[in-house]
């Protein structure tokens, strides 16, 4: 091998590390730090010279946080659940039956799945209120379905439409209607399609934060966001800073398991929506 | 056939409804506030007051501030993932020792939510024991530990710098998926014409990786428009880097004025639908479900 070729192979391995650890930086000086106890905490070093667990100790003791996980893990499977549900009928609709303003309808989803959450926010306060779901799971599991329903319809739809049409015809002469087509025909083939759906809609509601902020309003209502944006120590002016890192360590490291376990299914589902991430 | 239609629309029922419940309905509510004195206190009891909301908001300095800051915002972290993305994706294309664990280090900031990447930066971040100042002053580049996030000057680069290490991979992963859909015989007729790789980059890849280019960057325009929660969580409501998005929230949660909130978030929505219109046309993008 010639001397420039060699150099450049070189660069090339020396950027790759960079961005590896680029990527990976930050998230291990998150567990680094979530180990350090008391005034360890303080110092910089690459590895606390007596690592502890007391962090992880604190944030079930001292905070609600397994009360928080509880709220996610509830607010996140009955919003994906729901969106699921929903969104297979439409998406069957959508994806294999031609009618007037199909387009449309698909634009005006997609729409939905766009506009600021914010600018929905006192009209869904109100409906909140109403309801009498004020600082309740309810209240996220409704306002959830603005960005997960249009996301598992728009993505559902281009998976139905992919399904060879042979199948449906055969069901058609045998004398079968479209919810039967649906439910007995469809579903046991879409498994993956919804496994993957569901994933990336679930990852959206576990990490929703202006809803969860502003519809709930005491500790042990919030959801894991919440809790980390807003958990304080003893003092205002000193914030729980190893809590905070270890509290962000233990919602992550199933989230990055579970992406990575799926990660080809969720690039094929997030270039099938297209959808944000 | 028929009665397949109409199957179809009572299909789409349940979805429909649900939709103008938790959109159409509060985003009509939004509009409609905007129009009103309305407050979160009374919600109930409120009067019309025309324009008066938008005009107050013409005169609002905090109110430009925060558009300018999202602007900027958008541009900058938009057009840094873009290229950022662009460039990992063509490594990640190539053929390397490795480039399944190089995908999926890549994809772990992705995977992180907002608020955890915000409170990690956050905490590198620090003022005292931040590990960023004990980097940068044990290289010799900074003489004193900077308040990076407190600074006006610095806290708005460092928002960005954090939603690029958060939203790159996204970038990334649609240009990755777009590249691997390219034809192999073109490549290979490039290889053995000796055409130089830049010139095969920029005739033919770009060309044909530009439509999924083209709603990537859309889709993150939209994203990065309506930003929250890093400022928030990163920033406070602070006003060298307050989003519209935290503007609108301060004004219709923490001082419970719905209507003058309300016409800021009817603002935001206008931006992002001349964002998506100006997109559509210009860019030429193309988001359809089927093909």
């Amino acid at each position: 091998m010639d001397p420039k070729r060699m150099i450049g192979r070189i660069a090339f391995g020396l950027l790759v590390l960079g961005i590896v650890a680029w990527a990976v930086f930050p998230f291990a000086w998150a567990i680094v730090t979530s180990l350090k106890a008391g005034s360890a905490l303080f110092t910089v070093e690459a590895w606390p010279s007596q690592p502890s667990l007391a962090n992880y100790a604190a944030i079930f003791k001292e905070q609600p946080f397994g009360r928080n996980i509880l709220n996610s893990l509830l607010a996140a499977s009955a919003v994906v659940a729901l969106s699921l549900g929903l969104a297979v009928l439409a998406a069957y609709a959508l994806g294999r039956v031609r009618f007037r303003g199909r387009g449309l309808l698909l634009f005006v989803v997609l729409g939905v799945s766009m506009f600021p959450q914010v600018a929905v926010l006192s009209g869904l306060f109100e409906l909140v209120r109403w309801l009498g779901l004020y600082n309740r799971i309810g209240s996220l599991v409704l306002s959830y379905l603005i960005f997960t329903l249009p996301f598992t319809v728009w993505v559902l739809t281009t998976f139905m439409r992919e399904l060879p049409k042979e199948l449906e015809e055969a069901a058609m002469v045998d004398g079968a209607g479209p919810f039967v087509i649906v439910t007995r025909v469809f579903l046991p083939l879409m498994g993956p399609a919804l496994a993957a759906t569901g994933l990336l809609a679930f990852i959206a509601a576990w990490n929703e934060f202006l809803f969860a902020l502003t519809f709930t309003l005491t500790d042990d209502a919030r959801t894991v966001p919440v809790a980390i944006a807003l958990m304080s120590g003893a003092s205002q002016y000193e914030l729980p800073w190893g809590q905070i890192m270890a509290a962000s360590v233990v919602v992550t490291v199933p989230l990055i398991g579970l992406v990575l376990l799926f990660q080809r299914r969720i690039v094929s589902g997030l270039t099938a929506g297209a959808v944000k991430g | 056939m028929r009665q397949r239609r109409r199957a179809a629309w009572l299909f789409l029922l349940p979805m429909l409804i649900v939709l103008a419940g938790v959109a159409g309905w509060p985003l009509f509510r939004t509009v409609f506030f905007s129009f009103t004195d309305a407050t979160l206190a009374t919600l109930e009891g409120f009067q019309g007051v025309g324009l008066d909301n938008y005009l107050w908001l013409m005169r609002d300095p905090v109110w430009w501030r925060a558009v300018w800051n999202t602007l900027v915002f958008t541009v900058v972290s938009v057009g840094i993932e873009t290229a950022l993305g662009l460039g990992i994706a063509l490594i990640l294309n190539a053929h390397l020792p490795g480039r399944g664990l190089l995908r999926a280090a890549v994809l772990i900031p992705w995977a992180i939510p907002t608020v955890v990447s915000a409170q990690m930066w956050g905490w590198m971040f620090h003022d005292l024991y931040g590990v960023v100042n004990a980097i940068l002053m044990g290289l010799g580049l900074i003489a004193e530990p900077r308040a990076w996030t407190a600074d006006p000057d610095l806290a708005l680069p460092v928002v960005i710098a954090v939603d690029v290490w958060k939203s790159t991979p996204f970038m990334a992963l649609l240009i990755l998926a777009a590249l691997q859909m390219l034809p192999r015989d073109l490549y290979e007729a490039a290889r053995v014409d000796g055409v130089h790789p830049v010139k095969v980059f920029v005739r033919i890849t770009l060309p044909l990786i530009r439509p999924a280019l083209m709603v990537a960057v859309l889709f993150r325009t939209l994203d990065a428009l309506r930003v929250f929660d890093l400022m928030y969580v990163l920033t406070g409501n602070s006003r060298s880097t307050m989003s519209m998005s935290v503007y609108a929230r301060q004004y219709l949660i923490d001082f419970q004025d719905v209507g003058y909130g309300s016409a800021a978030a009817t603002l935001l929505v206008l931006v992002l639908a001349v964002a998506t219109v100006l997109a559509v046309t210009l860019g030429r993008v193309r988001v359809d479900a089927g093909r």
